[in-house]
């Protein structure tokens, strides 16, 4: 069985890698034009930060490859022929396949925005951005981040190593108000404008101003004010990196097509991660997944399906975790900016605006649904349980110490959430 | 991949207070030197007081930035920094170190007269004139407290790493300086009560147990401590805490390493190769300090019939290429080149007994929360050790290695919040986190 992957990022490596340990025989090639090597991506901020090197980022030692027998190939895919099962790089030469794998990742997000274009303006996603970045902000003073999510956030704290002046222009109320409620938002822009970034909510970008070098000199809002800067970054999302596919009669959407098994609309050809979308995805879940954790996962139950375990991906109870500057946050289940009609929800926050603890739970038997932490480390397995499991409200307010992960030493706060859990309770029971 | 751009990039340059720190602590440089040359032995007193307090207001002046700033892990600029990053500035430091380990072990007539300026503390202490190892124990402790005050300002989000960093400060100062001058100052033998076999091998040689009897109560006390150390406490202590009570919590020689040597600590070598060396060299000095004990209580049992001089030899040997060149000379002055643990790693007989306890025998873990490894890095690169500490989190699995000292540094540079050092029941620790989709 000849497997082609093209990626070589956190999907096509463990994809790979999974291959491998359940099929000694299997060829395995992974095709990547961004690097040689399997990099973590999640750490690209750092290398630029200067709190490690590139080679640092790379999980495995580059003897590794050969020793499981994963063949690497550095090029760009530039077509697909799925009638002949060949890719053709863009270096001319080519490779056939029994069965391919695509995890091509994501490009950023760009919305048509006069001057999105110039120079010192650019997304971070891949090792050529960094470069790209390291190129744009050398000698600079100020910046502007568009969008309020978590690649702005990075874009902001590696900014703000080098001592450039930051603006985040975010369209909310709030940072990153589409996805956390009010209180968390509240308390993290708080931190966010403790580290000296300028946080212009309710603000949206109408053009990107440029001098007579076509370099970016200058942003203009909505609000007709105009920021100086030498330098944009466009963190608006990313969306699936399937420009090679255009003009392919692969069903595509926003991003590649695919059922629970991964499986395009072309027999032999599967995608995942980033660049895949679900035909049809469960109540609640996203159509395109891009997080790091879930294309891990999506690559884990691939491999099964491609060495004849036949596997429905199943991504099991939600999580995720950020850090914005010093502040840690951990997510499991489900918490939405707003609490539906049949939900509760009891929040804590710490008076120095450090730490928060928010768990939502239904209004009717009691039972939890999710849990949002800020300066507080939470056993994944202990949060998971409970929310599998129906636990109350009750219950999980009395065993927070059973889940705690804070370093030996710190400021536990279990005790803190139970009393002001039963402080809440009294006063409901007052009004 | 090259570095290409990367690794010439601008970092955030220093504050005016570290450069006045940098300048300060390179006049304490300067003043040693000229009292080496003589001043000092004219005029001790004052360059006793201009070395200590210009070493000392310049480890405050460094430090001072670290207190003022928003607590959080403090790493802008590591790899682009010449000092931090095996740069010029590292290879000068290296060079200077080493020499001076040189020049303390085999050439100290060259410090003369910067030995001189320790006279009058060393009188006041123990009642005797300085020596080369006089010096060397206050500087060693100095650089100890005055380094430790920058680790817990650079850590100082941390209650962990404060109160680890004031127990070594604590025992380096106490019990590795004062105790021992005190000893003599009341003519009982200079005793270490932090150091044990095999670290501090000669404690069971015969000679020196020998010798502790003979000293009265209080050497009979010291040869019971050392037993009792080394027989029960370690055994017991690992079992419960893992190798970290010793290694970064009392010992000396890992008091250095985390306090003077914690800006070097991204530059221990990770590869696996790396690991094997360190097994190999470890272990072998573990078996030749055990074998060369066994010998020397064989031939003083047989009364020197079996071996002869070959037993003392052996031990003169040991003394020479172990405890001064590896665990001195190497040990500290590579600090710079090959990360501040390389003593700890690859030579220290104490660090592969605890570590073999702590591998197969222990209550202690680094436990990896789940799936959240996002395999970024940040606790390889600053293991000292040079644990490849994400290999394990991104499979899910503790980290349980017979090298770690259980800094802690790992768990706090992780961006998710992923490891936690902890004590929890023996069974079930090498047991990896499976999604419970994946459970069949």
């Amino acid at each position: 069985m000849n497997i082609v992957i093209i990626g070589n990022g956190i999907t096509g490596i463990t994809c790979a890698r999974n291959v491998r340990k359940l099929d000694s025989n299997a060829s395995i090639t992974v095709i990547s034009g961004e690097t040689e090597h399997f990099f973590s991506r999640t750490a690209l901020m750092y290398i630029y930060m200067g709190h490690m090197k590139f080679e640092h980022t790379k999980p495995y030692e580059d003897w590794f490859w050969k020793k499981n027998r994963i063949n690497l190939i550095k090029a760009y895919v530039k077509s697909l022929n799925s009638k002949d099962k060949t890719l053709h790089f863009d270096n001319g030469e080519s490779i056939a396949y029994d069965k391919l794998i695509i995890a091509c990742g994501s490009v950023p997000n760009k919305f048509g925005w006069p001057g999105e274009n110039l120079h010192g303006v650019q997304g971070l996603y891949s090792i050529q951005d960094l470069e790209q970045m390291e190129r744009n902000t050398k000698n600079i003073s100020s910046a502007v981040i568009i969008g309020g999510g978590l690649i702005g956030i990075e874009m902001a704290e590696m900014l703000h190593s080098r001592k450039i002046e930051v603006k985040m222009l975010v369209r909310e109320n709030f940072y990153w108000g589409n996805i956390l409620p009010r209180e968390e938002a509240q308390l993290i822009g708080k931190h966010i404008s403790a580290h000296g970034i300028d946080l212009q909510l309710n603000t949206e970008l109408k053009e990107i101003i440029s001098d007579d070098q076509n370099r970016v000199k200058g942003v203009l809002t909505n609000k007709g004010e105009q920021f100086e800067c030498q330098f944009v970054g466009l963190t608006a999302g990313v969306k699936p990196n399937i420009g090679f596919l255009e003009k392919h009669e692969l069903e595509t959407e926003r991003g590649i097509l695919i059922n629970e098994y991964f499986e395009t609309s072309i027999p032999h050809i599967y995608a995942a991660g980033d660049c895949a979308q679900f035909r049809n995805p469960k109540p609640g879940e996203p159509a395109i997944e891009q997080l790091w954790y879930t294309g891990k996962m999506q690559a884990e139950t691939l491999a099964r399906t491609i060495c004849g375990d036949k596997s429905a991906y199943n991504r099991g109870i939600w999580f995720n975790s950020a850090k914005f500057f010093d502040l840690e946050y951990q997510t499991y289940g489900q918490i939405l900016p707003e609490i539906n009609d049949q939900q509760k929800s009891f929040y804590w926050e710490h008076p120095n605006g450090k730490h928060a603890f928010r768990a939502n739970y239904s209004s009717k038997d009691e039972s939890i649904s999710g849990f949002n932490f800020i300066g507080i480390r939470f056993r994944q397995i202990i949060a998971e349980e409970w929310i599998r499991e129906h636990k109350t409200i009750g219950f999980v307010i009395q065993n927070l110490k059973k889940g705690w992960f804070d370093p030996e030493f710190s400021k536990a706060f279990y005790n803190d959430i139970s009393h002001s859990y039963l402080q809440s309770l009294k006063s409901g029971n007052e009004e | 991949m090259k570095d290409i751009s990367l690794s010439i990039a601008s970092p955030a340059a220093a504050s005016p207070l570290q450069k006045a720190g940098a300048a300060l602590t390179a006049c304490a440089i300067l003043s040693s030197i000229i009292a080496a040359f003589g001043a000092g032995t004219s005029n001790p007193l004052l360059f006793f007081f201009l070395i200590t307090g210009l070493f000392i207001s310049g480890g405050i002046f460094y430090s001072i930035p670290y207190f003022k700033a928003q607590a959080g892990i403090k790493n802008d600029g590591i790899m682009q920094n010449s000092l931090s990053s095996r740069g010029a500035i590292a290879w000068g430091i290296a060079i200077l170190m080493t020499g001076f380990y040189i020049i303390l072990y085999w050439f100290p007539y060259y410090l003369e007269g910067l030995i001189r300026t320790m006279d009058p503390l060393s009188m006041m202490l123990r009642n005797k004139a300085s020596d080369q190892w006089f010096l060397y124990g206050a500087f060693y402790t100095l650089a100890v407290l005055i380094m430790g005050m920058r680790f817990i300002a650079k850590y100082k989000f941390s209650r962990y790493h404060i109160i680890r960093t004031i127990s070594v400060m604590f025992f380096q100062l106490g019990f590795a300086f004062l105790l021992p001058a005190f000893l003599l100052k009341l003519n009982q033998p200079e005793f270490y009560f932090s150091y044990f076999w095999p670290l501090k091998y000669s404690y069971l040689f015969p000679n020196d147990i020998d010798y502790l009897i003979q000293s009265g109560n209080l050497g009979v006390f010291m040869v019971f401590w050392g037993l009792v150390m080394t027989f029960i406490a370690t055994p017991v202590l690992t079992y419960n805490f893992g190798k970290r009570w010793y290694c970064s919590w009392v010992c000396g020689c890992g008091a250095l390493a985390e306090t003077l040597g914690d800006p070097y600590r991204q530059n221990s070598d990770k590869s696996l190769k790396a690991w094997k060396i360190e097994r190999w060299m470890v272990h072998s000095v573990l078996v030749f300090i055990t074998l060369t004990t066994a010998l020397l209580w064989l031939n003083s049992w047989k009364s020197g019939t079996i071996l002869g001089d070959a037993s003392g030899l052996f031990s003169q040997w040991y003394g020479f290429l172990i405890g001064s060149v590896f665990s001195g000379v190497i040990g500290t002055g590579f600090y710079p080149i090959m990360g501040s643990r390389v003593w700890c790693r690859f030579g220290c007989p104490m660090a592969a007994i605890l570590g073999l306890f702590q591998r197969f025998k222990s209550k202690f873990r680094i436990t990896t929360n789940g799936g959240q490894c996002i395999s970024c890095g940040n606790c390889s690169t600053y293991c000292e050790m040079g644990i490849d500490v994400r290999a394990y989190a991104q499979k899910g699995e503790n980290i349980i290695r017979a090298s770690c000292v259980g800094c802690g540094v790992c768990s706090s540079v992780c961006p998710r919040g992923v490891l936690k050092l902890e004590n929890l029941e023996e069974e079930g620790r090498f047991i990896p986190y499976i999604r419970h989709e994946d459970k069949k």
